[in-house]
């Protein structure tokens, strides 16, 4: 998101999901579209019918990847590489769009610049791509009519998931596919409401609508209309800056709502250790997930389907949620426990519905002013929807016309991952979902027919590797990293390439998240979940 | 016999399919996708067939529970509530605004994100708030 804010002015998804089959090229990298995002896959599949081409560039084989034009299997972390290299190629050949760059974008010169001593023959040697692969990579891209980018966890989840990010916002400007219908770059949201808790503010930075905490108008407004003399205005801690702050005693309390960052965060003995120590934990959620065993006090929300409210997904749609049934057991809506706290805390809250909590969030939210429950009632809105008759912004950046003025190049080179493989700990591994699962498991494995579509947690290793360590399909294996160690079992495909393993991270029991790396992004925060160092051993 | 549909939005992933959510008698017993759905067009995948299962599983957090002699107890909404509001003033005037930290989330609606950053920044006084979009 940091990344994409930073070229564009924006870091939502440019288009809506439907556009993609009106793309005459899409190239996906870094993305399980098939499984993490079944109902966009749909639509990839429908542009192949339609006579598009898909291009897929993923260190793990997907199952996309049987039905692109070219799939490339580039080395885990040299993302940043590879599209140096495109972009070479489009430089070296003239597919750039000149017109496109000098009218709607700056810092052309500098990245050009800096790409000058970077060859594609060395971005063919880190990545372990062909310089033919590239080329053709390339040219698919850049000769497009209308061309998509769509990416995921595997472009973000790195020490250098922002450079990443701009990177594709590099290769998107250079050749104009931006900001036009079917064409622009779509980073698809890991979770179902991650576009919405950061258009609400659930950041350490800014308010509703990435209006910003530090001193200025925003912070002015909204102390007004919360009714306080002042609000903090220093940016706030980031969630593994908030793990790390218990361990310096400087975090004493720590409210999780609807989270399970013992399974989802990276480094799980870490985590565990923090939650035990810190003073206070409050967890609120639906069932009693490993967080909440840990907790002082736990307080049961409710589900979608049993409050009302508003998501907005992937590509900025805000849509109803609607309660069906009434809440289980003395269980309450997350609004109305949240309002219960605060008035016994001392601030006063007294919404009565969560339609009036929006009609707030509308009032002081310019991307969101439009928008109201009646307007709701039909397929919903895409923002910046700032008006009561705005029908809503299926793609941004019109016309080369960018939210933050002109678009912006930027100049980066290719770094490593934070760990890699060495004589110790000689396997590169990756972690990922599964098509019948849904992050950490939570909702999924207590529903009885997914639970019965994948059981327990598995090690995908190549035949090669599982040849040398002489263990065959469902073998148990042992794998440690640095950081910690779990048992597993295997599953022997050629999806992965000799020398890497994948493992889904659903299964508390054996919980990948124990090796990762909580190595982070300097920029975005974000840790290296897609790649570390392991050492395997048969069990 | 007490048949309703609920429309409303899946919660497993970012695409934001559409259904109706079946119920008989307060039970939820299946889900039928939307068709005028701009997203989904009368589609699911699994994750969205299934997605009312889940929902009345026995293992649902069914009370508040308090931490008591080191165990997890069940107690009334009385005592939970009074006990994280006292906790939380205790540690705010003990340790300051920034001793305390939020974690929003993803699976919960806008309005229940934008509440509990409100909370955060006007009552306690504190910009400590993210969630899990960077995981
Ligand atoms: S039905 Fe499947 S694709 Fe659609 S939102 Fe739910 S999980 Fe995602």
């Amino acid at each position: 998101m940091a990344g994409l804010a930073a070229a564009f002015g924006s870091g939502a998804m440019t288009n809506a999901v439907s556009e993609l089959e009106l793309s005459d090229t899409i190239f996906i990298i870094g993305s399980n579209t098939a499984t993490s995002h079944p109902l966009v896959a749909t639509r990839i599949f429908r542009a192949i019918e339609n006579g598009g081409k898909v291009i897929v560039a993923d260190p793990r084989k997907n199952q996309i990847a049987d039905f692109a034009e070219l799939y490339i299997q580039h080395n885990l972390g040299t993302d940043v590489a590879l599209l140096n290299g495109m972009m070479r190629v489009i430089l070296d050949k003239n597919l750039q769009d000149d017109t496109f760059i000098a009218e709607n974008t700056e810092a052309f010169q500098a990245f050009k610049d800096a790409l000058d001593d970077f060859s594609v023959e060395e971005a063919s040697q880190i990545t372990g791509v062909s310089v033919a692969d590239i080329e053709t990579l390339a040219t698919l891209y850049a000769e497009a009519g209308s061309a998509s980018i769509v990416y995921c966890m595997g472009i973000t989840q790195h020490t250098t998931g922002v450079d990443n990010v701009k990177s594709l916002a590099n290769l998107a400007m250079l050749t104009g596919n931006i900001g036009k219908l079917g064409s622009g770059v779509n980073p698809l949201r890991g979770q179902n409401n991650v576009q919405g808790a950061c258009d609400m503010g659930a950041l350490p930075n800014v308010y509703t609508g990435y209006q910003p905490v530090t001193l200025g108008p925003a912070n002015k407004k909204f102390a007004q209309a919360w009714g306080v003399d002042e609000l903090p205005s220093n940016i706030g801690l980031t969630l593994p800056e908030m793990l790390s702050g218990i361990e310096k005693d400087e975090v004493k309390a720590l409210w999780i709502m609807g989270e399970n960052p013992v399974v989802s965060d990276p480094d799980a003995n870490h985590v565990v250790k923090a939650l035990e120590k810190v003073e206070l934990l409050i967890v609120q959620d639906i069932f009693l997930t490993p967080t909440a065993k840990l907790a002082d006090v736990v307080l049961p929300g409710t589900s979608f389907a049993e409050k009302d409210g508003t998501f907005a997904n992937t590509e900025r749609r805000v849509t109803r949620v609607r309660k069906a049934v009434d809440p289980v057991g003395d269980s309450k809506p997350d609004w109305e426990i949240i309002q219960d706290i605060s008035n016994r805390f001392g601030f006063e809250m007294t919404y009565t519905s969560p339609q009036e909590i929006f009609d707030e969030i509308a009032s002081l939210t310019p991307s969101y002013a439009g928008i109201s429950y009646d307007r709701l009632e039909g397929p919903g809105l895409q923002w910046p929807c700032p008006t009561k008759e705005h029908p809503g912004t299926p793609f941004l950046h019109k016309d080369g016309k960018f939210t933050r003025g002109k678009g912006l190049f930027h100049a980066i080179g290719h770094k490593p991952p934070n760990e890699v493989v060495d004589d110790e700990y000689p396997f590169w591994m990756t972690t990922g979902r599964v098509y019948a699962h849904y992050h950490t498991g939570t909702m999924t494995r207590n529903s009885e027919s997914l639970d019965f579509e994948v059981r327990e947690g598995f090690l995908e290793m190549n035949p090669a590797d599982a040849k040398t360590l002489d263990v065959c399909d469902g073998s148990q294996v042992k794998m440690a990293s640095r950081r910690g160690e779990i048992l597993t079992k295997i599953m022997i495909t050629e999806r992965v390439s000799p020398g890497l393993v994948f493992m889904p991270f659903h299964f508390e029991e054996a919980n990948v998240n124990k090796l990762t790396n909580p190595a982070f992004d300097p920029i975005a925060k974000i840790p290296e979940f897609k790649v570390c160092a392991v050492k395997l051993e048969k069990a | 016999m007490d048949y309703r549909n609920t429309l409303t939005t899946c919660t497993y992933c970012g695409c934001g399919c559409n259904f109706f959510l079946e119920s008989l008698d307060g039970k939820l017993t299946g889900t039928i996708p939307c068709k005028t759905s701009p997203v989904n067009e009368g589609k699911l995948c699994i994750k969205g067939w299934n997605v009312h299962q889940f929902v009345q599983s026995e293992r649902r957090l069914k009370q508040p529970l308090l931490r008591k002699n080191g165990e997890l107890t069940e107690v009334s909404w009385e005592e939970a509530l009074a006990f994280t509001a006292s906790k939380l003033k205790e540690i705010k005037e003990a340790n300051g605004s920034d001793a305390i930290g939020f974690f929003a989330s993803a699976k919960v609606t806008n309005e229940e994100n934008y509440l509990m950053q409100k909370f955060a920044r006007a009552a306690i006084g504190t910009n400590n708030v993210d969630h899990c979009a960077r995981l």
